[in-house]
């Protein structure tokens, strides 16, 4: 019982693993690009619980310096992806993953 | 605060985190997924909160409920036909994605809660704002300076990638 109670370490590392899971099963079974991405962005938001809670339960700043530099990648990366998704639209007149298969029109 | 107190708003917002997460991969209708996305960057906030992170918290909710959710919202409207019904989308690999979330989940809480033996060797305490502060300008300044070209630089990449191609269209 006081496992459940009181709050540690692990019950952050389950939640982060479990975001990780949802966020690898978007990646794999959607066929919308934007959906995908935001698989993506689940994964980095568990990776990013993982830091902090090292971070805290082990008291360093190298994971909460870190975790602020995976938001700033992630906000890069989203920036460049939805430049890629639009310019495929423009392309294909569809942003599905599985019916885009040429690299020019 | 009590202790019961602190537990029960855990894990009120592991809930919300956990469960709008399932939702975002789970609902086949983006905008859907979307606005549980929004819930989901809260609970994690929330839950940067309880690691005694403020900093990270708000930073969290700037950058993905202000930055990246609204650039996911117009990604969605740009590239669907918002008013034909065409909002849903397809899934594929529906046996190996169910195989591999399970694996994933279950190998992960396996590892992490059974196996891995942890220890604290103390804890982080108080606010982390003012030692953000130091760190970015002492240990951290190289990782920094890095991440603000690699920023400049994604920016221009994008705007130049997403820019309204003028020869295109006088071609059509």
């Amino acid at each position: 019982m006081d496992v459940v109670t009181h709050i540690g370490l692990t019950h952050y590392l389950v939640i982060s693993a479990m975001l990780f899971a949802f966020g690898l099963f978007a990646v794999v079974t959607r066929k919308n690009a934007i959906v995908i991405l935001m698989g993506v962005e689940l994964m980095l938001n568990a990776a990013n619980i993982n830091f902090l809670a090292f971070s805290k339960y082990n008291g360093g700043m190298e994971g909460v310096m870190f975790s602020l530099f995976v938001i700033v990648l992630a906000a890069a990366e989203a920036a460049i992806a939805l430049a890629i998704i639009i310019n495929i639209y423009k392309t294909f007149n569809t942003v599905d993953v599985s019916s885009i298969d040429s690299m020019k029109e | 605060m009590s202790d019961l107190t602190y537990t029960i708003i855990f894990y009120l917002f592991a809930a919300i985190t956990v469960f709008s997460a399932a939702f975002v991969v789970f609902s086949r209708n983006i905008i859907y997924s979307a606005f549980s996305l929004l819930f989901t960057f809260f609970g994690a906030a929330a839950l940067y909160v309880f690691l005694s992170a403020d900093f990270i918290a708000v930073t969290q909710v700037v950058v993905y409920v202000g930055g990246i959710l609204v650039l996911l919202l117009f990604g969605v409207m740009f590239t669907n036909k918002v008013m034909g019904n065409r909002l849903m989308t397809d899934v594929q690999n529906l046996l190996p994605g169910i195989i591999i979330l399970v694996a994933v989940a279950v190998g992960l809480i396996y590892v992490f809660v059974v196996q891995a033996d942890w220890y604290t060797a103390g804890m982080l305490q108080g606010s982390v704002v003012e030692r953000i502060g130091v760190e970015t300008m002492s240990r951290y300044v190289l990782p920094f300076e890095m991440a603000s070209i690699l920023l400049l630089l994604a920016l221009v990449g994008a705007a130049f990638l997403a820019r309204f191609d003028k020869v295109h269209n006088n071609e059509r």
